[in-house]
């Protein structure tokens, strides 16, 4: 019993050693980077370093604000998330319902044209979409990163995977109570889809936020610029300013921190529930 | 009869009717989302294809150029160095990527200490913005003075011998897979602990009732068990791996020299830098062959096993 007792223990230790090992190398770079946004940038690459600086330049926090355009950037990306990821999970939901819930014509039909492109990268059709953009005097605008963003068959899909795993019988009560198509889905799929929805709203989020080759394409007047674009000319223009790359970087880190943390406790959930496991 | 008559002849025309309501109201359901998409996404998507085989510069006339662009891409180095490049990345990241998600997911799917922080800290690079994480890779990578070759100085190797990283050609590749193993594993280990949560407990009891280790129990039960995930987790992961472009951008702008130059940078550059749009779309085209051609490989696999 002593040995298997023992036993036991070594592999706890060993689990606990790549857990520990894993989540260390997972979260180094991101130290780093609040270590080395509060030093001078002569000191970013001083050895051994020094993760706590002694005398840290919060100055870089104030500094960054007024080399490029920042606040402007935040606004622009911000704008744009939110619009994006509002008419996402909103049509989504909205056309799911149906696919989920309803019988009409050419349903199947509907269903295969945003199946087929789920797994299309975007990447194959980009060139194309930009020359439409064109056609509609859109580039240079944002409404053709919102239109580019906002109709994706991945929310459908996933709208949809969870909207079946809700009985029918649910509908069949609330049509019978005198409920219409708009208000079942207001006022019963809605509330119960929360772990889809915030699943949704995360990988929107954080897609739209983080997208950088979508606004390189179509954004070139600097005050349309995103975050990421901004961050990568900060980075061209200064650098050497080690110290200031690394505050502009923790800053554009900080919404989607905010948005995966309030939400994070519906993610495994989500995922699970919306057949997104395959 | 006279009573009856009014009210059957009616009949068809209400259900007619009510279906016809059914229909615009679920079509009304349907819309926002599936014009959006038809506009932008179906049909640049048959625009594309039929690009491949037109030669345009963008704003002259377009002319049909038949199979020239297909052609083209036999004699394109740059292309079939793009090709390879593409291939070798999508080899490595792929199952690299695979068995550390798995084991993690594995591993926090157990009662462990502090489990939830371990799998909010594994997921974070994931959500984290790619240009952040990116240049702050770059930086502790540095050749000369990043903190991870001070560090392979201090364990003792040969300054004169350290690895370039994204510098150095023969180590930007490696350096790409890294980045991306590290930033991407988070991902696929939620979608690991969301198959692992579908695995019934009682397979694992009876697994250890006929005396199976810890190890037996993976390979009999969670790997056959989560062969769905895997199937899913590997065609999501090899589509990610062949579409590959903004971290490639980011650590080595394709460099050096052509050593990580991958197709989507290819299409980049021949659409957005040469604005020769019909063969941009042409090796588009063979993107969309490779992800077809992974889809029904994996499809087929899995319907066999």
């Amino acid at each position: 019993m002593k040995i298997r007792g023992r036993k036991v223990k070594v592999s706890r230790i060993v689990v606990y050693a790549i857990l520990i090992a894993t989540a260390v190398t997972m979260l180094v770079p991101f130290v780093w980077m609040l270590s080395a946004s509060l030093k001078l940038s002569k000191d970013v690459f001083s050895f051994p370093v020094e993760w706590f600086p002694a005398q840290p330049v919060w100055h870089n926090y104030v500094d960054i604000w007024t080399k490029v355009p920042l606040a402007l950037f935040i606004w622009n990306t911000s704008k744009l998330t939110i619009i994006v990821t509002v008419l996402q999970l909103l049509t989504s939901s909205f056309a799911a319902y149906a696919f989920a819930k309803l019988d009409f014509k050419y349903k199947n039909a509907l269903f295969l044209g945003y199946i087929a492109t789920i797994a299309m990268p975007w990447q194959v059709y980009m060139v194309p979409q930009f020359i439409l953009m064109r056609e509609f005097h859109l580039n240079n605008t944002h409404l053709a990163l919102i239109c580019l963003q906002a109709f994706t068959a991945f929310g459908v899909f996933l709208m949809r995977q969870f909207y079946q795993s809700i009985p029918d019988e649910l509908c069949e009560a609330a049509r019978i109570d005198g409920m219409n198509e708009y208000q079942i889905w207001w006022k019963i799929m809605l509330p119960l889809s929360k772990p889809a929805l915030s699943t949704l709203t995360i990988f929107t989020f954080v897609t739209t936020w983080n997208d950088f080759l979508g606004p390189m394409i179509y954004l070139t007047k600097t005050e349309l610029k995103t975050i990421q674009i901004g961050l990568r000319m900060f980075i061209a223009q200064y650098s050497a300013e080690y110290g200031l790359i690394m505050a502009a970087s923790v800053v554009t880190l900080i919404p989607v921190l905010i948005v995966f943390l309030a939400l994070q406790r519906f993610f495994v959930e989500g995922i699970a529930s919306s057949g997104l496991k395959g | 009869m006279a009573v009856i008559a009014p009210v059957r002849k009616p009949r068809p025309t209400t259900a007619a009717r009510r279906r016809l309501r059914n229909n615009v109201v679920a079509y009304s359901f349907i819309a926002p989302n599936f014009i959006g998409f038809a506009v932008f996404t179906l049909g640049p998507i048959l625009f594309a294809f039929a690009l491949a085989f037109m030669d345009w510069d963008g704003s002259n006339e377009m002319t049909f150029a038949g199979l020239r662009n297909f052609w083209r891409l036999f004699s394109d180095d740059v292309f079939q160095t793009a090709l390879w490049n593409t291939l070798v990345y999508t080899a490595v990241t792929v199952p690299l990527t695979l068995v550390c998600s798995l084991l993690l997911a594995v591993l926090l799917n157990q009662k462990v200490f502090g489990r939830n922080f371990f799998r909010t800290v594994m997921f974070f690079p994931y959500v984290a913005s790619l240009v952040a994480v990116a240049v702050v890779w770059n930086m502790i990578f540095n050749p000369a003075m990043g903190p991870f070759n001070m560090l392979l100085v201090a364990f003792g190797l040969d300054p004169a011998h350290l690895p370039g990283w994204s510098a150095d050609k023969n180590w930007a590749m490696v350096t790409v897979i890294l980045f991306s193993v590290w930033k991407n594993m988070g991902y696929y280990m939620v979608i690991y602990l969301a198959g692992l949560q579908g695995v019934n407990p009682e397979l694992y009891e009876a697994a250890g009732i006929d005396g199976a280790n810890a190890w037996d129990k993976f390979r009999h039960v969670t790997i056959p068990q989560l062969s769905a995930t895997t199937f899913f987790v590997s065609i999501m992961l090899t589509i990610q791996c062949f579409k590959v472009f903004d971290q490639i951008y980011m650590l080595t702008q394709g460099g050096p020299g052509t050593s990580t130059l991958v197709l989507v940078y290819h299409i980049y550059n021949e659409a957005f830098i040469s604005w020769d749009l019909g063969y941009a779309s042409m090796v588009a085209l063979v993107l969309f062959l490779l992800v077809l051609i992974v889809t029904v490989i994996q499809f087929r696999g899995q319907r066999d096993a």
